[in-house]
């Protein structure tokens, strides 16, 4: 009897620790697939990275050329959603924060969540037909809005998260000493959930930058720097894919150091981010 | 100065309800865009077009189901491989390490979310395929060899290695989902069951249990994540629309023939079957989020998936 | 202490708002459409299209730009069945396909287009074989049994009948096509669907052709062809030559009307396109797979620029006809180098006549 008791307070502790090695190595597993892609690309984007390989655009294969021209249309797309995407966002996230407890905000709250699960590549076909179509052809305006419809969703829930953070005590303070509602808003909660809201839409342009399949009928790509928004614009991940499918040795060489560039960039913001909320989650 | 104060929220509420209103709009224009647009075969074809399995662009015959099969397999495929590990990860997260351990841990699986898809699939292409093909396959065969997935060419690309790229890619967003849905349930549980001499595992068992739709919730919006996937599954699928048993074949999804064809659509009717085939991968992503939001909800874990991007 | 806590919170989101709108405005000029160049300013020409020619329209364009620092063109290997609705859809200045178009999408367009070939080149079968010095000989029907699956395994008998001296492998065949919409696929399938009844019977000739189900993998370009072959031991794949020769993987020898196993280079294409030069129609749209004549390679094809003969921009329209005529003429020194044949004197002279009758607006745009 007592036997039977002890090995079965045996099982049930065996049992205990297989489960927590097993709960262990999943989490060792995926660090460690992590630090192999990272270090992977670290040490084949390295052999290749040079400031020439940084400013100069794409030339015939096998005579050098570079990813200046893409750095500087991924930025300008970036920027280009960035403007238009987060102040639509942050007014949305707003919305649903202070006056979205209806069933319009339950709506666009739901409707948003969706968004954001939409595949990029449908954006891409969207923008196509509504903006690449009618202006005959493929722009880095075009590349921009389709990025800028992706980040929307994303920094309108992040932004209403945060504002939901700032404690009722600070609107109802201000609403007692007689100040207007808006005037609440946009001087006191907006500004206590700034940073938040900082690192939220910090995180979303490292999104959108990684992104490529929105860009491929959209932006396309361009062999040149191009400094408007009307014409095709090359993209750091547009010109990883294409160089990536191709055969040339050369080619994959500068797809490894254009990865370390982008994976580079969005790992440091992200990073940064987690450095900055460290102390509050 | 009550008055402009009155104005005043009038006009702030305006331009913050027609920011929320775009989001809206986006969404019904996006939908309304693809219905004009694929009426033409959705009139030709009716339902046809997602039961045909032939997609000859060439002979205007569209049938969508090798699209709809790569889509959903490769999704599964993903989902077997995902779904223990997360689980395992999130537990290890929540239940048992301590935190300092713990913080770090999560934020290094969360930044396997950061690494776009095409960087996937650039990996993907150079050391995932050839260490199938010469290693993890050949190991299939070897002793899984009986079974129909695991038969015939072995090229290294094809549906297999596009559904472990896949489980690398909704690996963080389901563990992410998971741990808030187990950090929702209520220490109490675990102290109670800790009081009546539950081991730590007997307890983590109760606190799944009671996590449960949460789980689920996680595990469908993982699975949104996966069929929506385009870079990384079209540079390692093989971009070959059939329905083999064998996960070494080549196999395709209805965004990776998106991402290949829509630019080169000439003919109305062939543009038409592209979106509407993007239709089809709009609504299942659509229904399918729906669903893990409201899952996630059940249990009072945290539903926003813009934490999960 | 509270306040200033919190604009300096505030002040944080308004820098990188800011920062955004000047790295926004400063690039932007929306609006301000390049549909209408100004004139002797600088010209941008979007080109889209055939990945078949890539890499001697890329070196063209490049050496163009050097002499010509104006005019700036942009050529996107996007495959020719997206170089021809770039055209059709105006998306692109010019387009480019190794596939003339049809007679049915010509028509859709409501402006006459012109077909303005450029250089000839071949399309190769080019395999990634370990163990296999000497080239592999193929002809049409054993290229057909291995992309319709009749032939599975490189030691096939049939295969083993045309190589005696070879060593081939018992390994699985994995044959690589293109997924994309393609003239270099249309090439191909012509030679087949000419020469093999039970290609012409199963696939038949497009650009798009509905491949046998398991076959093979599809891949995007040449390029990706290319790409696809070179990482996948045991596999091969149609692409045009110069894409072999610059990936040093080998090109089969391919069986001719005649009955040879012909190697692609400079004079078995040209000696293709020689067959047919005095047969060659006015619009110069011409298919010469399968070609007469002994040394004769059988998957030749020209490749060609898409323009509408009335441009809608004098600038531009200027700038393409500068470019053509440059190509033909000078380009033609950079073309032996990457492996590409040049045009047959005839056909130079006839092309000289096609770009001479571009117009703007009916106004001629070369003086002549």
């Amino acid at each position: 009897m007592a036997n039977t008791e002890q090995s079965v307070h045996r099982k049930r502790r065996i049992v205990n620790s297989l489960m927590t090695i097993l709960t262990a190595a999943c989490a060792v597993f995926a660090t460690s697939i992590l630090l192999f892609i990272i270090s992977y690309i670290a040490i084949q984007g390295f052999s290749s990275l040079s400031f020439q390989f940084l400013t100069d655009t794409p030339k015939p294969v096998g005579e050098g050329g570079g990813i200046g021209n893409a750095i500087v249309g991924s930025a300008m797309m970036t920027a280009l959603a960035v403007v238009l995407g987060l102040p639509v966002g942050i007014a949305a996230g707003v919305y649903l924060a202070e006056y979205g407890k209806n069933w319009f905000g339950n709506i666009v709250r739901f409707v948003a969540d969706t968004l954001i699960g939409i595949p990029s590549i449908i954006i891409g076909i969207f923008i196509y037909t509504l903006v690449v179509m009618p202006m005959g052809r493929q722009s880095g305006l075009a590349g921009g809005l389709a990025l800028a419809i992706i980040m929307l969703p994303i920094v309108a829930r992040t932004t209403e998260e945060m504002i939901r953070l700032v404690p009722n005590s600070m609107r109802e303070g201000a609403l007692a000493l007689g100040a207007p509602q808006w005037r609440v808003s946009w001087n006191i909660v907006l500004p206590a959930a700034a940073s938040g809201i900082a690192t939220g839409a910090m995180l979303a342009i490292a999104r959108i930058t990684g992104e490529t399949a929105p860009l491929l009928f959209t932006a396309l790509n361009s062999r040149f720097y191009n400094f408007f928004y009307d014409q095709p614009m090359s993209s750091l991940t547009v010109q990883i894919y294409n160089y990536a499918t191709g055969p040339f040795e050369v080619e994959h060489a500068m797809a490894w150091a254009a990865t370390l560039i982008l994976v580079g960039l969005i790992l440091v913001i992200n990073i940064f981010v987690r450095f900055l909320t460290r102390k509050k989650f | 100065m009550a008055q402009t104060g009155a104005i005043g929220d009038k006009i702030f509420r305006t331009i913050l309800l027609l920011a929320a209103a775009s989001i809206l709009l986006i969404v019904v224009a996006i939908f309304y865009m693809m219905v004009q647009n694929s009426l033409p075969t959705l009139e030709r074809f009716g339902i046809g077009f997602l039961t045909g399995s032939e997609w000859r662009p060439a002979q205007e015959e569209f049938g969508a189901l090798p699209f709809i099969y790569g889509t959903l397999v490769s999704s599964l495929i993903a989902l077997v491989l995902a779904v223990p590990i997360s689980l395992g990860i999130a537990i290890f997260l929540v239940e048992q390490a301590p935190i300092k351990i713990a913080r770090p841990i999560a934020f290094m699986v969360e930044l396997l979310a950061a690494i776009p898809s095409v960087v996937y699939g650039l990996w993907g292409i150079f050391v995932l395929a050839p260490f199938i093909r010469n290693h993890l396959g050949v190991f299939l065969q070897d002793y899984l060899g009986w079974l129909p997935f695991f038969q015939g060419r072995l090229t290294g690309i094809g549906m297999l290695t596009a559904g472990i790229i896949l489980a690398l890619m909704i690996t963080p967003i389901i563990t992410a989902v998971v741990r808030d849905v187990l950090e929702a349930v209520p220490t109490t549980q675990r102290e109670a069951a800790l009081a009546l001499g539950a081991t730590k595992w007997e307890t983590t068992t109760i606190v799944l249990g009671n996590a449960a739709s949460g789980i689920a919730g996680a595990v469908v919006l993982g699975l949104g994540r996966a069929i929506g996937e385009t870079m990384a599954v079209t540079m390692v699928i093989g971009n070959s629309p059939q329905i083999s048993a064998s996960l070494f074949e080549p196999a395709n999804t209805i965004a990776s023939l998106l991402a290949a064809n829509f630019a080169e659509a000439t003919d109305r009717i062939y543009l038409s079957a592209l979106i509407e085939i993007g239709l089809v991968l709009f609504l299942v992503t659509f229904v399918v989020n729906a669903l893990a939001k409201l899952l996630i909800m059940s249990v009072g874990g945290n539903s926003s998936s813009s934490k999960h991007v | 202490m509270l306040q200033k806590t919190i604009y300096r919170k505030f002040a944080s989101v308004g820098l990188i708002v800011l920062f955004a709108l000047g790295v926004g405005c400063s690039g932007q000029k929306i609006g301000q459409s390049s549909g209408t160049s100004s004139p002797g300013g600088a010209v941008r020409l979007q080109g889209s299209g055939a990945s078949f020619p890539k890499p001697i329209y890329e070196k063209w364009v490049n050496e163009f730009g050097k002499i010509n620092p104006g005019i700036s063109i942009d050529y996107q290997a996007t495959g020719s069945g997206a170089g021809q609705k770039a055209l059709l859809a105006k998306t692109a200045d010019f387009g480019a396909s190794d596939d003339p178009m049809s007679d049915s999408d010509i028509k859709s367009a409501g402006s006459e287009i012109l077909h303005i070939p450029t250089v000839l080149g071949a399309v190769v079968l080019t395999y990634n074989l370990e163990g296999v010095k000497e080239p592999l000989k193929l002809s049409s029907q054993t290229i057909s049994d291995i992309y319709l699956g009749n032939i599975k395994k490189w030691n096939d008998a049939k295969l083993k009948a045309d190589n005696p001296t070879l060593n081939l492998p018992d390994t699985d065949i994995l044959p690589v096509y293109r997924a994309d919409s393609s003239g270099t696929s249309a090439v191909f399938t012509d030679f087949l669907t000419k020469t093999v009844p039970e290609w012409k019977e199963k696939v038949g000739m497009n650009k798009q052709p509905s491949w046998i189900t398991g076959v093979g993998v599809g891949a995007k370009g040449n390029d990706g062809v290319m790409g696809q072959v070179k990482q996948s031991p045991n596999s091969i794949g149609y692409v045009e030559l110069t894409f072999a020769k610059a990936n040093k993987l080998p090109s089969a020898l391919v069986k001719n009307k005649a009955g040879d196993f012909v190697e692609a280079s400079l004079e078995s294409v040209s000696a293709a396109a020689a067959a047919s030069v005095a047969a060659m129609p006015d619009d110069l749209r011409v298919q010469i797979t399968d070609a007469e004549g002994a040394g004769v390679y059988p998957i030749a094809s020209y490749t060609y620029i898409l323009a509408y003969k009335d441009q809608p921009d004098a600038n531009k329209g200027k700038a393409i006809t500068d470019f053509l005529w440059w190509a033909i003429h000078d380009g033609e020194k950079f073309v032996k180098d990457l492996h590409y044949s040049p045009l047959p004197a005839e056909v130079v002279k006839r092309v000289e006549v096609k770009i001479n009758s571009m117009t703007n607006n009916g106004t001629p745009l070369r003086q002549q």
